[in-house]
């Protein structure tokens, strides 16, 4: 197609702007939070927006430095993360095995579903004044509020999971002579960790959320606890500080699942052409 | 193409004339019925051991129905199937039954899907078996990069590797492309004359069946229109002989 002299210039006019476009694209999600942040920057610094209310990033730059060097950032992460790994075990554990059940045994579902749809549709956050009058503002409380949060996405997508499963498959290992634990174990199970894993993230979230609040609420340590404290004293910066820890503790969990997603799920091609590009 | 000119230097030196590795099917006064639909009503078939046998018909005339009897997938309601003169109770390993998907289980590697019953040094027969269908070295693979003929190889290989006594095809080429399809023909002649296990494939295309059956049936409104033998040399590579047109006429007639 292109002429032998002209080779060269063609590769590298070809190379150039595949680099180019393949290091834009990796920034491009982070350009607008970091115009966001400059214009913040400047608005703060500049006296348009009031920097009681709403301080600059730099302010809460120092906040964060500071909060490393005393140790209180480490020991209320460290709190709030142990509570929400704990309620997720607790509830995600009890919901994998309701979904599992409820999914496999139709009397089970006859049994069990009607009521858990039924609970399912109370946000569990208000369940925060019982808890507290049931558990005080222990660790109970919290983990329990963060169970409950977790419990349905992960038992709606288990269940959703195992019903979905091929019928095919599930018709060709019966040919096949598979028993009831080899059909579970090697077609229902992988079958439905797609939907597994999805339930997982959503639980995730919910996680985050359940325990900022319950924190808020009633807590002697955790990052919740942390900003609610230092909105009595009036650190906005503490208070934005908390916000962003909760952020990228969020973020960081989502990436987490999307890596067990991709091992998980080599054999589907969705992923394994994820895995081809980057 | 490469697999196609080996698998046609094999097909030459199949030794003809091996005695039999399949078992009899016989029905008897088989009924049976979904709710108000008779599928088949009073049916008799006679399947010798190790006979090769096309069922022929237009759909929804009972053809699938009668390979998930056979297989033990369904029961009738009434009427008696036997194999190998012995009542079909269940799912048995002497039966296999090929769908026309390939099926194979997206998360396991080819050779765990041909050892899914995973019985004994089930790893070791699964390659063999792999190798019989001309898929040497594609054991690791997972079945999404497998094109649709290479799928329904695995699945025949999955359904010989226990050395199955009567194998059961429904429709399994019909939705491949002619040239696979050919190919898949040269293969099941093949593996069929070598171990001679009774065949019965359901087809809704009468060259397949003459290119392959010793016997064709039609079936219509769930009985047997027409029963014919198919008196053909094999190999069968002139499909366009004049004896095979005629079987074809003869047997569309019925249809």
């Amino acid at each position: 197609m292109v002429e032998p002299a002209l080779e060269g210039f063609d590769k590298i006019a070809v190379v150039w702007p595949q680099r180019f476009r393949a290091l834009a694209r990796s920034l491009a999600p982070w350009v607008l939070p970091a115009v966001l942040m400059v214009v913040w920057e400047i608005a703060a610094r500049k006296g348009l927006i009031s920097a009681r209310l709403m301080p600059a990033p730099g302010t809460v730059a120092v906040a964060f430095w500071k909060a490393v060097l005393d140790g209180t950032l480490i020991h209320h992460t460290v709190v709030s993360t142990r509570r929400a790994l704990i309620g997720l075990a607790i509830g995600g554990g009890l919901g994998f095995v309701a979904g599992l059940a409820t999914g496999l045994w139709k009397p089970v579902e006859i049994l069990l579903d009607s009521t858990l749809q039924m609970l399912r549709n109370i946000p569990h956050l208000a369940l925060i004044p019982l808890v507290i009058l049931w558990f005080g503002i222990d660790e109970t409380a919290k983990i329990f509020l963060v169970s409950i949060g977790v419990f349905f996405p992960i038992y709606i997508n288990t269940f959703h999971g195992v019903r979905t499963v091929d019928p095919q498959l599930i018709e060709m290992a019966k040919v096949y002579g598979l028993d009831r634990w080899a059909l579970i174990r090697r077609i229902i199970l992988p079958g439905s960790l797609p939907s597994i894993l999805v339930g997982l993230r959503y639980a995730l979230g919910f996680m985050w959320l359940t325990l900022i609040v319950a924190e808020s609420i009633s807590a002697t340590s955790g990052i919740g606890y942390m900003t609610m404290n230092a909105r009595e004293f009036l650190m906005t910066d503490v208070v934005l500080l908390g916000i962003l820890i909760y952020a990228s503790l969020g973020k960081l969990a989502d990436t987490a699942t999307r890596i067990i997603e991709r091992r998980v799920l080599t054999w589907h091609s969705a992923y394994r052409t994820k895995q081809r590009q980057n | 193409m490469g697999d196609t000119h080996e698998l046609l230097q094999r097909e030459d030196q199949t030794v003809r004339g091996v005695e039999t590795g399949g078992l009899s099917v016989t029905l008897t006064q088989v009924n049976c019925a979904f709710g108000s639909l008779n599928l088949l009503q009073r049916f008799n078939l006679d399947v010798p051991a190790g006979q090769f046998l096309a069922v022929v018909g237009r759909s929804g005339c009972g053809k699938s129905t009668l390979m998930r009897l056979i297989a033990g997938l369904n029961r009738p309601n009434g009427g008696h199937i036997g194999v190998g003169g012995k009542p079909v109770e269940g799912v048995t390993s002497a039966v296999r039954l090929l769908f026309q998907e390939a099926r194979l289980v997206p998360w396991q590697r080819v050779v765990e899907n041909i050892g899914i019953a995973r019985g004994g040094k089930w790893r070791q027969a699964a390659l063999s078996a792999l190798s019989d269908v001309g898929l040497d070295g594609r054991g690791d693979e997972w079945p999404a990069v497998l094109s649709g003929g290479q799928r329904q190889r695995v699945a025949l290989a999955r359904a010989l590797v226990s050395d199955p006594k009567v194998l059961l095809l429904d429709e399994p080429f019909g939705a491949l492309d002619a040239l696979t399809r050919i190919d898949m023909h040269r293969l099941l002649d093949r593996l069929w004359s070598n171990r001679r296990f009774t065949t019965i494939l359901i087809t809704h295309d009468v060259s397949e069946a003459v290119a392959l059956a010793d016997r064709v049936i039609v079936l219509r409104e769930g009985s047997i229109a027409l029963d014919i033998a198919i008196d053909l040399e094999r190999p069968r590579h002139e499909l366009s002989a004049r004896r095979a047109m005629q079987l074809q006429r003869q047997i569309l007639d019925a249809v």
